[in-house]
């Protein structure tokens, strides 16, 4: 794969040409992240927060592996012992708080990269597969950061827990067999505790084998870029190494300032208070919401007030969910627009911004207390939401008429034709 | 490659040292201190943690430890030997001639002064680490009168002293200090 004039590796060393013979792994990191790389020329900050998810995650994995040294999975003891991660463990405090920080940090770069796939077509032929597998990496990323929420056992922990697995019981049928099984038990208990700390140890490791699919399929056909148009030439990329990598560099520094300011300096911004109140199966908190990052869907989930048909509310709202996210999977099938980059699409332009808009009032809702007026709001958002994927971008695609695209992407940065630009 | 510079077209300043050798350096530089300061919380984390700190020293009741008899005991999870000495086995502990010992020390190095009959040493044995034998009733107290450690034979002598087989130090005296004459600290 690449392009033909990509830079060839050429170890310089000995052992550098010994190992090249005999396991290539140096030859694999120039040709992915390194020189041996050619990446569009024109990429602009939007297409750094692939780089900056990939570094959250390792975060989250690095701090994880540490905390799991000093977690006991244990109903009876895994509060106090988060408790004695905070106090006793040296520098535990901080490890805890980096690792429930980054998770935040995980999402905010990776709903960019997301938005940034979203507005610049980058799921259309030939990247659909990667699209894909991007969606597969949130999904994962979705139920381990749920499962990690469960480990320390407060409040909010178990009344989560108990929430999200009694989704499943809107199944018809099947429901309750498949909620108990999930929970191996009737409420969460000692049981559920283990197996998501099983599975929030293992899920991060399955993350990473599907980063390395995600990034595999990104090089076959390379970067997309802001203009969406294909490259052309030489001229039209630069060596990933060190164009790139010092871009993104600096944008992870930044990144890190306030990763490390808010970890340090507000570390409970993003939480919740009662979640430091230990699991008690018989009282449930005033106000249950999840983690900000899941809040558009629980908005959607709780916008489903109302038996439609024969289906009842509760599994209309389920599914409504799920479908939130399960939509993506259709997405290069449904927007048939020959026009990759938004930046040429003068319609879509505009219903992107009023998708984004949507998605953060849904957001807004789903952290607000389910009543009035958030419920009809809701309502109002999560229809607009599946009617710009359903509807809009497959009507938008048939009609709307796309601006004129530049030769290539020398051509949109020089503002001269091809062949005099070098 | 248009108007893309590269690093060999960048002009070379005074001595051929670059401004941008120098911001890759101070780049480079920055972020290696920044991720040695990273690093050591995330290994001091694997150090004892304040509530095992916390365990670390122990006052035990020596009243009513008898003449001749000794007694087991746990201080910072590992066994602690507390044995009150017989003028028998003082007197065979000071005979040796301790320039010979592999570990030389007098039995009155080995305890507090006016307190000799109190010998209190780790119950690890300096070879390999398995509980030395000889401080419960009927156990066996090896060659010397003090203690066996059954793993490799080594044999220790009424004052604790490595005398035959493999360890290479007499069994280690821990940090104490007599509170009264029936309490002593541990740690």
């Amino acid at each position: 794969m690449s392009f033909p004039w990509a830079k060839q590796y050429t170890p310089t060393t000995d052992f550098g040409q010994w190992m090249d013979k005999q396991l290539p792994l140096p030859r694999f990191v120039y040709n992915s992240v390194g020189a041996g790389y050619p990446a569009p020329r024109n990429l602009n900050y939007m297409w750094n927060f692939g780089s900056m998810a990939g570094l959250f995650l390792v975060i989250q994995i690095v701090t994880g592996i540490i905390l799991a040294m000093h977690y006991a999975a244990n109903a009876e003891i895994a509060f106090d012992s988060v408790e004695h991660i905070m106090r006793d463990v040296n520098s535990g405090w901080m490890i805890r708080y980096a690792h429930a920080n980054g998770a935040s940090f995980f999402f905010i770069a990776i709903y960019l990269h997301i938005g940034r796939g979203l507005f610049y077509g980058s799921y259309k032929a030939p990247r659909e597969m990667l699209w894909l597998l991007g969606v597969v990496i949130y999904l994962l990323a979705m139920a381990t950061a749920f499962m990690g929420y469960v480990l320390p056992w407060g409040q909010m922990s178990f009344w989560g827990a108990k929430v999200i697995t009694g989704l499943f019981e809107a199944i018809p049928l099947v429901g309750k067999p498949i909620q108990e099984l999930l929970l191996g038990g009737f409420a969460p208990d000692n049981a559920a505790l283990n197996r998501f700390f099983s599975l929030h140890y293992l899920l991060p490791f399955v993350i990473v084998g599907v980063v390395i699919m995600h990034i595999w399929a990104l090089h076959i056909p390379g970067s997309n870029n802001p203009t969406g148009v294909d490259v052309k030439g030489p001229q039209d990329t630069v060596p990933f190494h060190p164009y790139y990598t010092a871009k993104d560099g600096w944008t992870i520094g930044l990144a890190l300032m306030f990763f490390t300011a808010l970890m340090f300096f507000l570390p409970n911004a993003l939480g919740h208070a009662d979640n430091y109140i230990p699991a008690n199966p018989l009282s449930t908190p005033a106000h249950i919401v999840p983690e900000w990052y899941f809040w558009p869907w629980y908005a959607v989930l709780r916008a489903f007030t109302f038996d439609f048909l024969f289906i009842p509310a509760k599994l209309l709202g389920v599914l409504a969910m799920f479908s939130a996210i399960l939509v993506w999977f259709f997405l290069p099938w449904l927007d048939k627009s020959p026009v990759r980059s938004g930046t040429f699409r003068p319609k879509f332009k505009i219903f992107f911004g009023i998708l984004v808009i949507d998605v953060l009032i849904l957001g807004y809702c789903g952290g607000a207390p389910a009543e009035e007026p958030f419920v009809m709001i809701s309502q109002v958002a999560a229809a607009y939401y599946f009617a710009h994927f359903l509807i809009i971008l497959p009507l938008l695609s048939r009609m709307e008429k796309p601006e004129p695209l530049p030769n290539s992407i020398t051509e949109s940065v020089t503002g001269k034709p091809l062949n005099t630009a070098s | 490659m248009a108007t893309v510079e590269t690093a060999d077209t960048a002009v070379a300043e005074e001595g051929g040292v670059r401004r941008r050798d120098f911001i890759n350096i101070a780049a480079v530089s920055f972020a290696g201190a920044g991720a040695v300061a990273t690093v050591f919380p995330l290994v001091n984390q694997m150090n004892p943690s304040a509530d095992v700190l916390a365990l670390s020293s122990i006052e035990v009741d020596i009243s009513a430890i008898e003449t001749g008899q000794s007694i087991k005991t746990s201080w910072r999870k590992q066994p602690i030997f507390i044995r009150n000495l017989t003028a028998t086995e003082i007197a065979e502990a000071n005979a040796v001639d301790v320039a010979g010992l592999r570990d030389p020390q007098t039995l009155a190095e080995r305890t507090t002064a006016g307190k000799e009959n109190w010998l209190i040493t780790l119950g690890v044995c300096t070879h390999l680490g398995c509980v030395p034998l000889g401080a419960a009733q009927g156990e066996i107290k090896g060659e010397f009168g003090g203690y066996f450690c059954p793993c490799h034979g080594s044999h220790y002598d009424t004052a604790a002293r490595i005398r035959k087989g493999p360890a290479p130090k007499n069994l280690e005296v821990p940090e104490h200090e007599f509170l009264s004459d029936t309490v002593v600290k541990i740690g």
